[in-house]
């Protein structure tokens, strides 16, 4: 493999501050060390490498942007964006596989959490000595989460919930679930621990996208857990859906990664592939392609830092995350695709990284909120008008 | 404890060096550094030796001040401060003047143990280490593969083509680090965010003339070209003939 060079055209390295770069830095020559070397072998067999949780933990990237007297970094919005980016140039399984621990489990036990939950869950989710998962999802209800069957009953100090979630990242390996059921009150999120009787996480199998991730059912039977374990903070479906907010923004930023990966290595490739006695890249119709592909990633670069600098200020909305998610997606899919086809017969090996990546991406325009919910979510924003139903 | 690890940015090892036009330097223009590939060792043995025996790490370097990258890899990583030795001038220092301004800063920094690569990946030369031992009259372990060290005296492997020789001695000591003698760790985020907190001191130091200057430098010769001698099983006696008369490895 050569030298990973990723496409800076518009020098945006200037605009990153030194800490910054160096969480960058260090992330990508993880990614490049010990990540890629088994990319495809976890792709092939259909396995996320758990080996690799201590090493991800020690490093410090589950829910980098907690404060450090719960275990996290402490680090800002951009820096955590940039973490996605790299941890998706490897595979968006790894990314989804930190996105999920810090976004959509750390965050709403942070943010929704009672001050004993977040003392008890956050330091073992950090470590990576639990790992969690998230669902909302139900067969039957994906990008209409607020038409959800799965219930919670209070009875005495305790709650009994039952239903159904699918496509749970992780629901398999997870220690704990945060699950979201309807109750008499309105939606609300419980802790449920993998050995509560009635509990269940079998693994969907037969993906050809997100190999190197577990997904997983999650089956709630008669389900019991404390009060305690009720997220005494969140109301609503407001609660489960600012938890997704966090979480697309982490994809905003990996979808570049990924499409980063994908031009550097096709760009190699076309350097030195020679057709007609002269290298690939020479010709004009790769070379339209090339241009297209710099154009769109540099944009899709400077939305995802634009978003990053807002956050940090506490400024950004989940229209705007809506945006960035569906835009940086949609081009990461079509570099992905560009970049398959500029490398011939060769690019339907998983012995390159083209292919695995235009097989993940077709789960990531899919997920958090699928490209064309967004594409409401923006209709919305501008028009004022709602065309969901 | 006072440890240090003295430490070089150099040119990327993949990097294709052009010489300059003077034909005696290199030409500096679009390269990229990195820290020496053994000197990553020392950081990470400086660390190590901090974790188990107490105090403090000092990471030095004689350089330009954009070597404050690497160095604050190296606080990211656990050392407590950092220093360069500022100098304009360093890709044309000689060994003998590089060991004497390090020698100086250790004694001001009263370090007890000092950590170097086994050579900096640039010039090759593996002088420095021992020039600086020599100069403060310390001991001078190179090549070191496994270390036990106590507050006094230590212990250390050199590995040998003819076998591995294990040395004692005393500190206050220089000691060169070879490949296997660790694994460095990575800078974790927590590491880079603490290292925000830590100081790179950039100071002058009183300059000494080099005793060897560069006279010429010039690439390699370029190889030879390939030579096709056969094809398939019946090319094995002429390729035999040709490793064995020609190339002479056989």
């Amino acid at each position: 493999m050569s030298t990973y060079r990723p496409l800076d055209y518009m020098m945006l390295d200037d605009q990153f501050s030194e800490d910054e770069r160096m969480v960058r830095d260090a992330v990508r020559q993880w990614v490049t060390e010990r990540y890629l070397p088994l990319a495809m072998e976890h792709f092939e067999a259909g396995t996320f490498p758990m080996e690799f949780v201590p090493e991800i933990a020690e490093l410090g990237m589950f829910g980098p942007t907690t404060p450090t007297e719960y275990g996290g970094a402490g680090l800002n919005n951009v820096a955590y964006g940039l973490i996605c980016q790299e941890l998706e140039r490897g595979d968006s399984g790894l990314r989804s596989f930190v996105s999920v621990q810090g976004s959509l489990v750390m965050y709403p036990i942070y943010a929704y959490g009672s001050e004993e939950q977040r003392r008890k869950w956050l330091p073992l989710l950090a470590s990576g000595k639990a790992i969690g998962c998230f669902g909302l999802t139900e067969p039957d209800f994906g990008s209409n989460p607020g038409g959800m069957l799965t219930t919670a009953k209070k009875v005495g100090n305790e709650w009994v919930i039952n239903g159904r979630k699918m496509w749970i990242t992780n629901g398999t390996v997870s220690d704990v679930a945060v699950v979201w059921a309807r109750t008499e009150q309105g939606v609300r999120g419980f802790l449920v621990e993998k050995d509560r009787p009635g509990f269940s996480a079998p693994e969907q199998k037969h993906k050809f996208s997100l190999r190197a991730s577990v997904t997983s059912e999650l089956v709630l039977e008669d389900v019991k857990v404390p009060d305690a374990n009720r997220l005494p903070k969140g109301e609503g479906l407001k609660a489960p859906l600012g938890c997704l907010t966090q979480a697309r923004y982490g994809i905003a930023w990996g979808g570049v990664g990924a499409a980063l990966a994908c031009f550097d290595e096709a760009l190699n490739y076309a350097k030195q592939r020679i057709v007609f006695d002269k290298p690939l890249a020479g010709f004009q119709i790769p070379q339209k392609k090339f241009a297209d592909m710099a154009t769109q990633i540099t944009l899709a670069q400077l939305l995802a830092l634009r978003l990053g600098r807002l956050k940090d200020e506490g400024k950004f909305t989940p229209a705007q995350v809506s945006l960035a998610k569906r835009n940086n997606v949609a081009i990461a899919l079509d570099v992905a695709r560009t970049c398959r086809d500029l490398l011939g017969a060769n690019g339907i090996s998983l012995e390159y990284q083209v292919g695995r990546h235009m097989c993940n991406l077709e789960s990531v325009i899919t997920y958090e909120g699928t490209h064309d919910i967004h594409t409401l979510a923006i209709g919305q924003e501008v028009t004022g008008l709602a065309a969901f139903r | 404890m006072n440890i240090v690890a003295c430490v070089k940015r150099v040119p990327v090892t993949e990097a294709t060096p052009k010489i300059a036009a003077d034909g005696k330097s290199v030409d500096a223009s679009g390269v990229e550094y990195m820290l020496s590939f053994y000197d990553d060792l020392a950081i990470e043995e400086a660390i190590r030796t901090k974790e188990k025996l107490g105090g403090e790490v000092t990471v030095l370097t004689l350089g330009p001040s954009e070597a404050s990258k690497e160095l604050r890899d190296a606080l990211a990583k656990g050392a407590d401060k950092a220093v360069i030795l500022k100098d304009a001038n360093f890709g044309a220092r000689d060994a003998r003047a590089t060991a004497k301004a390090l020698a100086k800063k250790l004694q001001e920094l009263n370090a007890r143990v000092v950590f170097m690569g086994r050579v900096a990946t640039d010039r090759d030369n593996a002088a420095v280490g021992a020039y600086v031992a020599t100069l403060l009259g310390w001991s001078c372990v190179t090549d070191v593969v496994k270390l036990e060290l106590a507050a006094d005296t230590g212990k250390a492997c050199r590995e040998t083509e003819d076998g591995v020789e294990t040395v004692e001695f005393s500190l206050p000591a220089v000691i060169t680090c070879d490949k296997g003698l660790n694994e460095p760790r990575y800078s974790n985020l927590k590491g880079i965010m603490a290292a925000k907190k830590k100081s790179v001191d950039e100071v002058a130091f009183e300059d000494v003339a080099n005793q060897q200057a560069v006279a010429k430098l010039e690439p390699p010769p370029a190889r030879k070209e390939g030579r096709v001698v056969g094809q398939g099983a019946a090319a094995v006696p002429a390729l035999i003939d040709a490793l064995r008369n020609e190339a002479k490895v056989l």
